[in-house]
């Protein structure tokens, strides 16, 4: 699973998958992540994993790293 | 109507160093039951009236019950709202709701401009009250909001410490906050975390925003005002002293409404984090304003983006970015109020998100600049100038070198 995420962030941000090799890096700390690659980013977790995020959910410390990602979204998966 | 009202004290939040007095002395019960354990609700909320009360009474006191009814009507809604949406999820109730949560505001912000003179719905703090129960509407078609109690609900939006100016809360975080008690060891850090930012605020507030917003922004402007309607290099002293003191101002009440907000046991957002050190437009608004800036990402900018793009309304997601951009920023102008000047300041910060993102593909794509301190300083040199310039067009000097006739006010 991790390896599509980090394809996703790949496709939302424009830049290579391997920018995003370290599962434990802030996304939000040096701007990787910003609202407008988030929100894609969100939409395609939506469809590649078939689970609802509302944007509400999104809670930035939540969702920063590759690794919390994988998390929450078991969580969702399973709900 | 009750002018026994317009003879009493007046205290403005935060406005004195003996206010600080009375409210500490108010707070102690409080703090004292925290440290063991306790929330004495009924007391917070009759310290909290007590102290609201008398930031409303005095000459302005028609602004209490504007306040009453405003609360008593947004709760309505979001109560109603809510007990719909565990039935039922209709777009058009939900456009509805939000609508006439933002009906009161949008008659205050467009009165003086449309009928000449400020609305009668209006009062201190509106626009912050405003955000806190959109912003509970839309969590609440988003279905994260999972119990609204109408107690909770009303001492979220008239929560003491930040009800005139900020910062601006979620129910969801406010309300998890308010029902659990702090364990001891974390009322202490709170504690320790409200002491030094009330003496940042009292140094920001009392001390450095004395000389610019008593002393030296006032001199500029008379100064600037003596070659009206032309510039001068007084206006450049208008723009950095106005830049000081809105910020050393609005900062230092932020500590304070932080602080005494942390004393209650209630963990409010920060609002300001160096804002001046940030390199780049998008980073200043990370930093400046913090919980009214994510209010407009959170609810306005991403929210449309998600919905431009789930209907595929734009071809090129930089278009995108930059029309979203463009609305937030200029909603958040026209929030400031209807005149030339805050709906040109939004403007101004819409194009500078665009152009800052714009320069951010190009800089990647065709040469590779190393970051280096050198190039962090006149990155932050820059957006810091730009910053200070839109602050000249926001204060609404510019209006008055420009287009009020002296004599006339």
């Amino acid at each position: 699973m991790q390896a599509q995420i980090q394809e996703l962030l790949a496709q939302a941000t424009g830049r290579d998958a391997a920018d995003f090799a370290d599962v434990t890096m802030d996304l939000y700390a040096d701007g990787m992540l910003d609202s407008m690659a988030t929100v894609q980013f969100l939409l395609s977790l939506q469809d590649e994993f078939d689970i609802q995020v509302p944007v509400s959910e999104f809670d930035r410390d939540a969702w920063n790293t590759v690794e919390k990602i994988e998390a929450r979204v078991k969580e969702l998966q399973n709900d | 109507m009750l002018t026994w009202m317009q003879d009493l004290p007046n205290f403005t939040a935060y406005g004195t160093p003996t206010y600080f007095i009375y409210l500490l002395v108010a707070l102690l019960p409080l703090g004292i039951g925290l440290y063991f354990g306790k929330r004495f609700s009924w007391y917070e909320a009759l310290v909290s009236f007590v102290f609201i009360f008398l930031m409303f009474d005095g000459q302005s006191y028609q602004q209490a019950f504007s306040l009453v009814a405003y609360i008593i009507y947004q709760t309505v809604i979001v109560i109603s709202y809510f007990h719909y949406r565990q039935k039922q999820n209709a777009s058009a109730i939900f456009y509805l709701a939000v609508f006439l949560s933002l009906l009161p505001i949008i008659i205050v912000k467009f009165s003086p401009a449309m009928v000449g003179h400020n609305s009668l719905l209006g009062f201190l703090g509106i626009s912050y009250l405003t955000f806190r129960a959109a912003g509970t509407i839309i969590e609440t078609r988003d279905g994260v909001v999972k119990d609204l109690n109408w107690w909770k609900f009303v001492r979220f939006m008239a929560f003491m410490p930040t009800i005139t100016s900020g910062p601006i809360d979620r129910y969801r975080r406010f309300a998890k906050d308010y029902q659990q008690v702090p364990s001891r060891e974390k009322y202490l850090d709170l504690v320790a975390k409200a002491v030094p930012y009330l003496f940042i605020g009292f140094v920001y507030e009392f001390v450095i925003d004395y000389f610019f917003g008593q002393l030296w922004y006032p001199f500029m402007v008379k100064q600037a005002l003596l070659s009206a309607p032309h510039l001068s290099w007084w206006v450049v002293g208008v723009a950095y002293t106005y830049a000081g003191h809105l910020y050393f101002n609005f900062a230092g009440y932020s500590f304070f409404a932080v602080a005494i907000s942390y004393l209650m046991g209630v963990q409010t957002p920060i609002n300001f984090n160096k804002p001046f050190l940030a390199k780049n437009i998008k980073e200043f608004w990370n930093r400046w304003h913090m919980t009214l800036s994510f209010w407009f990402r959170d609810y306005i900018f991403m929210r449309f983006v998600f919905m431009a793009t789930k209907k595929k309304w734009f071809k090129n997601r930089n278009v995108l970015s930059s029309v979203a951009y463009m609305l937030n920023m200029m909603v958040m102008g026209f929030w400031h109020g209807v005149t030339w000047y805050y709906i040109l300041y939004g403007f101004m910060h819409g194009l500078a998100l665009v152009v800052n993102d714009w320069w951010l593909r190009y800089k990647r794509k065709h040469f590779k600049i190393k970051s280096t301190k050198w190039t962090k300083f006149v990155a932050g040199f820059i957006t810091f100038n730009f910053v200070v310039l839109s602050f000249l067009v926001f204060c609404g000097f510019l209006d008055k070198l420009w287009f009020v006739v002296p004599g006339h006010h």
